[in-house]
């Protein structure tokens, strides 16, 4: 099926300045090739398609990028505390000066270009591989568009079990930037890898990060999007779960006219665990997405999906939310929760909460509410010391605390807090 | 301590008035009962003088301490010592005890000047102030109230009074869902706390915790009024012939 001249004319514009990287081995060259070709067929995404009713993609269809001021702020960056692999990227070009050395015991880290100009090499499993797995059944034209034009990025192989997180960390100095990252990462039988991300990435940012766990293996995942009020990101996760092993993301997201985060988690080995999870906080002009799909194709896995947000003024926030069970997954444990917290009546909040199982010996449960605060709460508070802004804070927290909780880590989880109070404490009214 | 002056007061929503002229003077170191009859006026009293949303005083004034208290926000009332344990203690779900009672707490030492208390020292004290009330270490690390049976969650609420310790305490029928023994130990945690310095304001519908808690003065409300004032015996008086007997009586 191809598309309407139109939508072809409309897809061609997208990617009409854009360059595939240069001086690649045959498989990479393959791979971004089959990735043009699955954009083509796809086209951009427009109001009609089912995913994209609560979302305008326009300012992600543009051939470029809306500009965007430099945000200005004061506070120490989030993770600073946390002794860290540093690798920074600026308006999406990596930067070795401002970066840490790259080697650390039972990691192999590799800038993607290099990687990719290897007759042989892991990667060839990983890159675009994942991502072309997780169009099916929902198109994702904007990670085949990363995979083909990926400007920069990083790949990442853990062979142990590594306590020292790896932190990709955004600087965004260009007020025009278009950045493209991509990610490839395989964590290894029985490897442990917490990857941090953070920082205002560039004017208008497409990540796309692949990440294979082998039998065994875990991958931490703990991203904070914040800071670049004018920020318009698209990212996608795709992950690959083996037998036993284990995924848990968190992402908190703060500010940004435009944020669309995929997720597309395969659990294809038995008894994998896979936690997802954001807390989103807006104020005024900021429009959030979350778009999970998790596909349960082993036996006895387990899927937590914990997204919710707070807004007020104006604020959007959207959840599209899919646990797919296939034919023979059974002893499946799946848990979605969507919520929203609307702290005034101009905000507002989309929710598609979704169930499709194929097997018959399965415990899956979703959720999905939207309400305000509770005043007889606010008021028992207030009746106890608090004065109303700080007790509307406490319950604002409160609310977050489910999807805060799925950070493991007690260092990372309390900066995040942190980060959420300071937030809360410059938004009040 | 605590002087209410003609107080009136109606509902905002409903434009209906309930207290008519409440007259109350609560010196410091006492106690004084309300009893009344349902729809009396006495649960709206304890709201008023918390300042809950929704009433709307039309006339009179209530003082802390020669302080006006009703130009107060809610927070500010329980800086200045005001305390109310409510009759339904409302649940939050996420918040724990522990962390609420501090924050609570230190938000009242900050509004007076006072520097915060260390997490150890507030520990200790949370520590044997439980202990007293027989509260469980665990319901410390649960959510505020939530899953609490009513007996627990009225111990709760009198913890919370033994921990920031305020100087007028009003206790709105802190005995309804208590059985005999859970009543005795609020009570005796009450009797704790009672002080030269401290004042109690106690609503009730049922003369039972005044055996407990004995009080200085009972007054009887009827219809948004102090309708009768007297002793302890008054308590029993109700309890022996109802309100019917004084409400005519003073008809």
């Amino acid at each position: 099926m191809g598309l309407p001249a139109r939508g072809k004319e409309d897809a061609e514009a997208r990617i009409a300045h854009l360059e595939m990287p240069a001086g690649q081995a045959g498989w990479a060259r393959l791979a971004h090739a089959q990735a043009l070709t699955r954009f083509l067929k796809m086209g951009l995404p427009g109001r009609r398609d089912e995913y994209w009713r609560f979302t305008r993609p326009d300012d992600l269809n543009a051939p470029q990028a809306p500009p965007a001021a430099v945000a200005d702020f004061k506070e120490a960056p989030v993770f600073g505390e946390i002794d860290r692999l540093r690798i920074v990227f600026r308006d999406g070009v990596f930067d070795p000066e401002a970066s840490d050395d790259l080697a650390c015991e039972g990691l192999e880290i590799e800038r993607l270009q290099s990687a990719a100009a290897h007759d042989i090499h892991w990667l060839k499993d990983v890159y675009g591989v994942l991502e072309a797995r997780g169009q099916e059944p929902v198109a994702r034209p904007f990670a085949a568009l990363n995979t083909a034009f990926a400007t920069d990025g990083i790949v990442i192989r853990a062979t142990e079990s590594v306590s020292r997180p790896v932190n990709l960390i955004y600087l965004h100095e260009n007020p025009d930037s278009d950045a493209i990252l991509h990610f490839a990462i395989k964590v290894e039988s029985g490897a442990d890898l917490t990857v941090l991300e953070n920082g205002p990435a560039a004017a208008r940012f497409n990540k796309c990060m692949e990440v294979e766990v082998a039998d065994g293996g875990a991958f931490h995942h703990v991203r904070a999007q914040g800071r670049d009020h004018e920020r318009r990101a698209v990212t996608h996760m795709f992950a690959r779960l083996g037998k036993d092993s284990a995924f848990k993301s968190f992402t908190l997201t703060a500010n940004g006219v435009l944020t669309r985060n995929e997720a597309f988690i395969e659990l294809a080995g038995d008894n994998a665990v896979a936690h997802i999870a954001g807390a989103a906080v807006g104020d005024g002009d900021f429009h959030h997405d979350d778009t999970v799909f998790v596909v349960h194709d082993a036996v006895g896995c387990e899927s937590r999906q914990v997204f919710k947000k707070v807004l007020r003024n104006g604020a959007v926030g959207a959840f599209q939310g899919k646990i797919l069970v296939k034919e023979g997954a059974q002893k499946t444990d799946g848990y979605q929760i969507s919520q929203s917290l609307l702290l005034d009546e101009d905000a507002q909040f989309l929710a598609k909460p979704e169930l499709e199982i194929y097997a018959d010996d399965v415990a899956c449960s979703h959720g999905s509410t939207s309400g305000a605060i509770d005043e007889d709460a606010l008021f028992y508070l207030q009746s106890r010391g608090l004065p109303r802004p700080e007790a509307q804070d406490l319950l604002v927290l409160a609310f977050l605390a489910e999807a805060i909780e799925e950070i493991e880590r007690e260092d990372i989880a309390e900066d995040i807090l942190g980060r959420l109070k300071g937030w809360l404490q410059r938004h009040r009214r | 301590m605590l002087k209410i002056d003609n107080l009136h007061v109606r509902l905002e929503e409903e434009d209906k008035v309930i207290l008519r002229g409440v007259d109350l003077d609560v010196p410091a170191g006492s106690v004084h009962a309300i009893m009344g009859p349902n729809g009396s006026g006495k649960s709206t009293l304890a709201y008023v003088l918390s300042g809950r949303d929704g009433y709307e005083v039309t006339h009179g004034g209530v003082a802390l301490e020669g302080q006006d208290l009703l130009e107060l926000e809610p927070e500010e009332r329980a800086a200045a010592g005001l305390f109310l344990a409510f009759q339904y203690p409302v649940e939050i779900p996420g918040v724990g005890n522990m962390t609420f009672l501090r924050t609570a707490l230190n938000a009242q030492r900050k509004a007076c000047g006072d520097e915060e208390v260390s997490a150890a020292d507030f520990l200790k004290l949370i520590r044997s102030r439980a202990k007293s009330l027989r509260i469980d270490p665990d319901m410390l690390k649960r959510p505020v109230n939530v899953g609490f049976s009513g007996g627990e969650k009225k111990r709760n609420e009198i913890l919370q009074m033994a921990v920031l310790e305020p100087k007028m305490c009003v206790l709105d029928e802190t005995d309804s869902g208590l059985d005999v023994d859970a009543m005795r130990l609020v009570a005796d945690g009450v009797n704790a706390l009672r002080d030269e310095g401290r004042a109690f304001l106690v609503i009730t519908h049922y003369q039972r915790l005044l055996n407990h808690i004995e009080p200085d003065v009972v007054h009887i409300m009827a219809d948004g009024r102090i309708v009768k004032t007297g002793g302890p015996d008054l308590a029993l008086e109700v309890e022996t012939n109802g309100y019917a007997d004084i409400l005519q009586e003073v008809a």
